[in-house]
């Protein structure tokens, strides 16, 4: 039986889509979610229309959501009859107006500027052949830079709202157990099984159910749930009203944080549209089921994504976690039974109940089914969003389809200059954002999923991935880390407030080349009781950074303090600039005009010196020299600088 | 009575209310467990001061008692390694942030940091902690009582009953990690805020950090 509404919408639905469907159609594509505006997105989409009003060129030119490829932003895919899809990245206003001459008055696809072929065939090579596209598996991500978010009826089209008329007809026991049978887990970062914590919910007796939508992004370097709350705004929404089904609640709340207008603006937008199509509201698609849903914005306070701190900042409060249990599923908003599901767990909700519990399950491993969606960012060739079945290992992200580290290349717009390409050792992985930990290059081999990673030492976590090549130094990254989580500790319990500031002040002496074998002593049993003491999961897992560098990286530790070496040269207080005179060349003072603080100075020679008082380190004499002299380099300890080098001053009217 | 249960702490047999917190059933049997955010009478327990570990026979780890209702039969230990270790952790790290100025604070002799070092056997210093002093200004602008930032340990009691008793909603938790601190929502002085002078804070404060003024006498 088939939904009556559900059907008279997919007609809408497929008029809707019909540019992007039929043969003889043609279409552009430009990506503009926050990502791909910040990458200039919407001045290549206005080139575009531009251009094919001026040469009269008949094509649908369409702003979709993230494609997922943060590197190659703006992404814009087009589509001509005869051709097969092409995807270009790198997009620019220019090569916009280019393009529509080209392709759609000439026929040349400049393919000079495309990654490939959205699918296989004989003309041009396809994306899907490299490991950055072939290796992942879009099941949530596969509208996400494929539809307009803003339009529902395309949404419908591709499948939308299925999944809550089957759920409605099916009632809401069987919804839990279908739920429960795909073995889906939460997604924000703990992994408790999603069907189980409905069916406690469920049971509850109470005058009234909520759900809500953990959309509090706050890890640094995380933006999954961003990206789909742009991009496919109805599946969350879809989700959120299943999940809302299952548990015989009437409301449903979306907590956003409010650093993401665009998201909050397409998820109001989606409410809207749902609500003047009976899809949301009385009577949902013409059952007997009513649901209304509300968007709230968060302030940005980074423990509010824990879910009793979220529930307090829900109700009015300040947002700060409460003592578990009892749990919100007991008792949660105005101490109401109420499920607390991550953005990336609503959006598996519907796609579960859209296609069944098998095809979810059928992908991952035994404990984690389904898929995992991760944020690659910091020293990769390939950031960006990506989606992978669990197990993959660590190795295959980073590596394939991430494409490893990258390359530091050095160029100057000096003439006859020739670009110099110094590669980087891999050295790390935070995954997990500051509750995650790092994982070195021996743990590559680690499958994701949730018990693997536990075990080495990091966790799942919302989904940031960080990746930390051999510049970055374990001190100053778990430095970086416990900054944050001291600075977003809600204050309220003793170990998190107080005890993340005493490690912070240790880490801060061993960066400064300071501290002792007792500090270090210290700072281990500080992260022992932190994260056994602590009220929350905040607190809980801030040490985590701490403890799972010292555990791979504890030499680099004593370094700092035994030898006041920093030996990837971060930590600025440990290192020093110097200018090697043997290869330092007299006629260039590139370094000179670059440095921002006058510490470069001529020598009677001619060569360049440093005044090392007067440097800060900002690195940008390195940048500067040229690549065939690469005269400029750092040094740690600073004493290894050679003795002339360290008292360095200029000549100043004939006195020294 | 069936609404009572039977629980074992430390070997001694005792009854206890059912539905009640293991630290309340304790205290009311003069067992002492370190404590200073737990006031009788809140809807849930604050759990925010992290010292009253204890051990429930079954439950991995220790359990914040404040947190853990009495079960018929229940067996619990004050002290083990695992439980000895955090108390002294949490009470280092509270004292590692507290003045020591006894001589001069108000609540010199009733003071709950004081009783706590000395059921624990320990110094008022911070173990290997370094110590990491606020310096917030002193408000004395009320004609009643004076607070002084700079003492508190954040067990939130004052907050508590100047919210959810008196209904004043004049303190309020400012700020958060290290730089967390009690004052009123505005960040305006006591005697311009929606104080109602009831000093039921001031009474609930464990320490020196909401005190009488001098030319007020204790009521009672």
């Amino acid at each position: 039986m088939s939904n009556k509404v559900l059907e008279e919408l997919k007609i809408k639905g497929d008029e809707a889509c019909g540019c992007f469907r039929r043969e003889t159609a043609s279409y552009i594509k430009v990506g503009a979610a926050t990502c791909g505006r910040s990458a200039g997105a919407l001045e290549v989409l206005d080139a575009f229309r531009e251009a094919a009003r001026e040469n009269s060129v008949k094509v649908t030119i369409s702003e979709v959501g993230c494609m997922g490829h943060c590197y190659a932003e703006p992404m814009v895919e087009v589509r001509k009859p005869g051709w097969p899809p092409i995807l270009y990245g790198y997009f620019t206003p220019g090569k916009a107006k280019a393009l529509i001459k080209r392709f759609f008055l000439d026929d040349d696809p400049g393919l000079e500027w495309a990654m490939g072929a959205m699918e296989r065939n004989d003309l041009i090579p396809s994306v899907l052949d490299t490991p950055r596209f072939g290796k992942e598996y879009r099941a949530v991500l596969k509208r996400c830079g494929r539809i307009d978010p803003e339009n529902m009826y395309q949404y419908i089209a591709n499948g939308g709202y299925e999944g809550l008329a089957k759920s409605l007809e099916m009632g809401p026991d069987e919804v839990i157990s279908v739920i429960d049978k795909s073995g889906l887990r939460g997604l924000g970062g703990a992994g408790f099984p999603t069907g189980k914590k409905w069916k406690i919910c469920k049971m509850q007796k109470a005058d009234a159910h909520y759900v809500v939508c953990n959309a509090d992004e706050g890890d640094p370097g995380a933006f999954m749930d961003r990206t789909l709350l742009e991009s496919d705004p109805h599946s969350i929404l879809e989700g959120l009203m299943i999940a809302g089904f299952a548990i015989g609640a009437k409301k449903g709340l979306f907590y956003v944080r409010n650093e993401y207008p665009l998201a909050v603006e397409r998820i109001e937008k989606a409410i809207e549209n749902a609500r003047n199509n009976k899809i949301l509201g009385d009577g949902v698609l013409g059952s007997d089921f009513s649901f209304e849903v509300e968007v709230i914005q968060g302030a940005g306070a980074f423990v509010c994504g824990e879910e009793t701190a979220l529930i307090a900042s829900l109700e009015g409060n300040r947002g700060m976690p409460r003592p578990r249990p009892p749990f919100p599923a007991q008792a949660g908003v105005f101490g109401k039974p109420t499920v607390v599901n991550n953005v990336k767990t609503l959006a598996n909700v519907s796609y579960i109940m859209r296609g069944g519990a098998e095809r979810f399950a059928s992908v991952g491993t035994g404990s984690s089914k389904g898929t995992a969606l991760f944020a690659l960012a910091g020293k990769i060739r390939n950031p960006g969003l990506v989606e992978i079945p669990m197990g993959t290992s660590l190795r295959e992200i980073v590596m394939e389809i991430g494409g490893g580290v990258p390359p530091v290349v050095k160029a100057s717009e000096l003439a006859g200059s020739v670009p110099k390409r110094v590669e980087k050792k891999f050295k790390g992985v935070q995954i997990g954002g500051p509750s995650g930990g790092c994982l070195n290059e021996d743990l590559l081999d680690t499958p994701v999923d949730f018990d693997s990673l536990q075990s080495s030492g990091a966790m799942m976590g919302s989904g940031g991935m960080v990746i930390l090549d051999e510049d970055n130094c374990a001190v100053a990254t778990a430095k970086f880390f416990l900054q944050f989580t001291q600075k977003e500790s809600c204050g309220k319990c003793t170990f998190c407030r107080i005890g993340t500031k005493h490690m912070l002040d240790i880490l801060e002496k061993f960066a400064k080349g300071q501290g002792s074998e007792q500090d270090l002593e210290n700072l281990e049993s500080l992260a022992r009781d932190v994260s056994m003491g602590s009220l929350c999961n905040l607190g809980k897992t801030a040490p985590n950074p701490i403890l799972s560098t010292l555990r791979y990286c504890k030499d680099e530790y004593r370094a700092h303090f035994e030898e006041k070496r920093c030996p990837s040269m971060e930590c600025q207080d440990l290192i020093a600039y110097y200018i090697d005179p043997k290869l330092c060349q007299k006629t260039c003072d590139a370094c000179v005009g670059s440095c921002p603080t006058e510490a470069i100075f001529t020598r009677p020679d001619g060569i360049k010196a440093i005044e090392q008082e007067k440097c800060v380190k900002c690195d940008s004499c390195i940048q500067a020299c040229p690549p065939q002299y690469d005269a400029i380099y750092k040094v740690s300890p600073i004493d290894d600088l050679p003795e002339e080098a360290k008292n360095a001053a200029p000549v100043q009217d004939g006195k020294t | 009575m069936n609404n009572k249960v039977k629980i074992n702490i430390d070997g001694k047999e005792i009854q206890a209310e059912a539905g009640s917190s293991l630290l309340q059933a304790a205290l009311d049997n003069d067992i002492y467990i370190p404590h200073l955010c737990y006031l009788d009478g809140m809807k849930e327990p604050h759990a925010g001061c992290r010292l009253c570990f204890v051990e429930v026979k079954g439950l991995p780890g220790p359990v914040t008692s404040c947190t853990t209702k009495v079960e018929d039969n229940m067996v619990v230990r004050t002290h083990s390694p695992d439980v000895d270790r955090l108390v002294k952790h949490a009470y280092e790290l509270i004292i590692s942030t507290h003045p020591i100025v006894c001589k001069t604070c108000p609540a010199n002799r009733s003071c709950a940091l004081q009783d706590m070092a000395k059921e624990l056997r320990l110094p008022l210093k911070p173990g290997k902690l370094n110590k990491i002093l606020p310096d917030y200004p002193i408000d004395d602008s009320h004609p009643l009582f004076i607070l002084d930032p700079n003492l508190c340990v954040l067990c939130g009691k004052c907050v508590f009953v100047c919210n959810e008793v008196e209904g004043a909603r004049a303190l309020e938790f400012l700020f958060r990690g290290i730089s967390m601190r009690i004052g009123t929502a505005a960040g305006l002085p006591l005697a311009e805020s929606t104080c109602t002078g009831c000093l039921k804070c001031v009474d609930v404060c464990p320490v020196g950090a909401l005190s009488r003024k001098a030319n007020q006498v204790q009521a009672g």
